[in-house]
């Protein structure tokens, strides 16, 4: 036999069939119940900003890598499923242009200009969308926060976490309990993905069940909002449907590039969201806290990386 | 019985069915051997033969005044036709001695120890069989046996754990050689003065545990512990870790926390070199994977090319790819099929190539998954992605020099990272780095 045909390389020699991938493509399957949803609900408003975001992204990533000379990568899906998460935290009636605008900010502001794929800080997806809340405030925050097509019953006009802010002034007046039923099943305006707790909680079921995430960020994140709900005495059950705190916890603050690895740090990490969360609900102007608070907590995570290592095997600490 | 575990690590789907269940067979004898002057950790060897000479199965060729080394013997009856550098299964040229056998397998006549087995008797008699560790490291067991005496050893542990996917030779050895494995176990307490012994056997050999169980059940001294089938079970830190629940100290040995391993292969051949004077010229090892027409578990000479084994084995099957001498795990891929089997040979696995996938790396995006499987509780992302940008210092503070080279960061990465390749290079360029001073 001719040996030349042999491939010599280092040890393994074997290697699950895992790639970036499968696990890509199955985030995407586990946000379908929540999207499919939106649209069923929202109907073509929804589909529009889906579509555009993802096209937006998709197209920057390709432009891009042709600009840098790079192999396109499109293929593994993490520009798809950056422009479906940043969609997911859209309001449903915005401007065409809007969406178009934040896919090409995930991927060159929050993604590529970092070197691409794996060494990006910030979550792309709520960089974009902080830049659009920043520039565009009037768009985003009034356009679509109406109760989508009439299939929702109660709620119109302002967010319930905006009804909540404004009634703290004292301009309205506020009763959270009554949003539960609706936040929960599907009924309530808000962003794209904010539109069903059920349904979030049935991706995250999905991530958990391919181990794609564990339960340390969503555990710290979501228990902490719980325990300074508690604190502040506001109402806990509505902080943790409202807005976009299901979507941010098992979603967006678990993105693998953006987090810590080791599972201690996931949990500062996950207490360092929760915590600034209720921070910004509660304290400040805004009426959203999770966007700003993972961002925050993005920026943590290489100091997390350092400080908190494992104990390696032989070695005393 | 309870079953043992070690923290992280993987099930790594185990292959063994091929072979497990096949009795070990005596492989034939090669037209010509190669046997290497240096086939274990430690000083090579000088040849004690010259070109033309005729020499005799289990007689020495060659051997050195260095301690830590071993001698080669002769695995066939015949001439020699060559001293020269041949091609060693890493890649490097080494000298050897090549043999062209006769076909009569005239032995020299072994004699077994005579009079009283003191410690000193064992080790030199072990020496001069030319023993070293047969689970792959091929370190020389006389000086495993002769711990320095500031070391207090109490504990001898004999791997039976065999975790590496594919290979079933040691489970064979378990099943057909019990009393050796047994004998020599109690001849390696015998020589180190220690009370107590554990032979540690994964559960996916429940045959071989029972066997051995049976085996030593007349034994108050020798404990046979059920072992989880997990990868790498087999290495020794984690061997000690799941048997003793003791930590080997970083950059330390087992005779640190008082233990010798050793592997069920060796302690077998102690058992022949002491009672029959057997020198180690043969050796049990598995010829498996889907590209092998009959896989097997072989008895082969020394310095048998892994192409006349595979001939043994009725041939390819399919298109080979790749062909790995030891485990998938831990093994080297093979340039070619003259490369002879040494010491420290358990497998040789071929993958067909639908099997083998050229990986097609991406930048790490920190799953995570290596960390959560690395045994020694490393974080290899971090430590690859230092090694491409060269920030080697960086590396050694993640404790680089601990790794074991398992292969399970490589193995679970979804980027398909070349983690085990960084690594190493970084731990030459180390300890390069240390020897400049």
């Amino acid at each position: 036999m001719n040996s030349k045909k042999l491939i010599v390389s280092t040890s393994p020699h074997i290697k699950t069939s895992e790639t970036i991938q499968k696990i890509v493509y199955w985030v995407i399957v586990a946000l379908m119940p929540l999207t499919l949803m939106s649209i069923y609900l929202y109907g073509l408003s929804a589909a529009k900003v889906i579509v555009l975001s993802i096209l937006s992204a998709v197209i920057t990533e390709v432009l891009v890598q042709k600009i840098r000379r790079l192999p396109i990568t499109i293929y593994d899906g993490t520009a798809i499923l950056t422009g479906l998460l940043l969609a997911l935290t859209l309001p449903p009636e915005i401007p065409w242009w809007l969406p178009v605008i934040g896919g090409f900010i995930a991927i060159t502001l929050g993604k590529q200009l970092f070197g691409g794929f794996g060494y990006n800080v910030f979550n792309p997806a709520l960089v974009a969308r902080a830049t659009l809340l920043l520039s565009w405030t009037a768009p985003m925050a009034s356009a679509g926060w109406s109760s989508p097509l009439g299939k929702l019953d109660g709620v119109s006009g302002a967010t319930p976490l905006a009804l909540m802010k404004q009634a703290q002034a004292g301009n309205a007046s506020f009763t959270p309990h009554l949003y539960i039923k609706p936040l929960f099943l599907a009924n309530t305006g808000g962003c794209i993905g904010e539109v069903s707790a059920l349904l979030i909680l049935v991706g995250a079921g999905i991530l958990f069940w391919r181990k794609i995430i564990s339960w340390h960020i969503p555990f710290s994140y979501i228990g902490t909002v719980v325990l300074f709900s508690l604190i502040f005495k506001m109402d806990v059950t509505f902080n943790l449907l409202a807005g976009g705190l299901l979507l941010g916890a098992f979603f967006m603050a678990t993105d693998y590039v953006t987090a810590p690895v080791i599972g201690k740090a996931k949990l500062i990490y996950g207490f360092g969201c929760g915590f600034m969360t209720i921070l910004l609900r509660h304290y400040s102007g805004c009426p959203e806290g999770v966007t700003y608070s993972i961002l925050f907590m993005n920026a943590c995570t290489p100091l997390l990386d350092r400080y908190i290592q494992p104990r390696v095997y032989g070695k005393v600490k | 019985m309870a079953v043992k575990v070690f923290p992280r690590g993987l099930y790594v789907p185990e292959n063994k069915e091929k072979t497990s269940k096949k009795a070990t067979e005596v492989a034939s004898v090669p037209e010509e051997v190669v046997i290497h002057l240096w086939q274990h950790t430690g000083a090579p060897c000088n040849p004690l033969v010259q070109v033309g000479e005729r020499v005799l199965v289990g007689q020495k060729i060659g051997d050195t005044d260095a301690f830590c080394s071993a001698p080669v013997h002769s695995s066939v009856s015949g001439e020699v036709i060559a001293i020269e550098p041949r091609l060693h299964f890493t890649g490097n040229q080494v000298l050897s001695v090549i043999i062209k056998s006769d076909g009569k397998q005239e032995e020299v006549k072994h004699k077994p120890v005579e009079g009283e087995l003191t410690p000193e008797k064992i080790r030199a008699a072990v020496r001069e069989a030319g023993l070293v560790g047969l689970g792959g490291a091929a370190f020389p067991t006389h000086v495993k046996l002769s711990p320095p005496k500031e070391k207090t050893i109490d504990t001898i542990i004999i791997n039976g754990s065999e975790c590496e996917p594919f290979i079933t030779c040691d489970e064979r050895n378990m099943l057909e050689r019990t009393e050796e494995l047994v004998d020599g176990c109690k001849l390696i307490m015998q020589v180190i003065g220690v009370k107590k012994a554990y032979i540690g056997i994964e559960m996916n050999k429940l045959e071989a545990i029972e066997q051995v169980e049976k085996a030593v059940s007349d034994e108050k001294d020798i404990k046979v512990v059920r072992l989880d089938t997990k990868y790498p079970q087999g290495a020794e830190k984690h061997l000690i870790k799941t048997v003793l629940d003791k930590e080997v100290p970083s950059g330390g040995l087992p005779m640190d926390v008082g233990v010798i391993v050793q592997n069920v292969g060796t302690t077998i051949a102690i058992s022949e070199a002491i009672r029959k004077g057997k020198p180690l010229y043969e050796r049990c090892l598995t010829v498996s994977g889907s590209g092998v027409k009959n896989p097997k578990n072989l008895r082969v000479k020394i310095g048998t090319p892994i192409g006349h084994l595979i001939e043994e084995c009725g041939g390819f099957q399919g298109e080979p790819a790749k062909i790995v001498m030891g485990g998938p795990m831990t093994g080297h891929a093979q340039f070619s099929l003259d490369v002879p089997v040494v010491k420290g040979t358990s497998g040789i696995i071929v993958f067909t190539k639908e099997e083998v996938k050229v990986s097609n790396p991406r930048p790490c995006f920190r799953c995570g998954q290596c960390i959560k499987a690395c045994p020694i509780f490393l974080m290899p992302n971090f430590i690859g992605t230092y090694i491409e940008a060269e920030l080697i210092d960086k590396v050694e503070a993640l404790s680089v020099m601990d790794c074991i080279e398992c292969g399970l960061c490589a193995y679970i990465c979804p980027a398909e990272r070349p983690l085990i390749q960084l690594i190493k290079y970084a731990k030459g360029k180390i300890l390069n780095k240390k020897k400049q001073g």
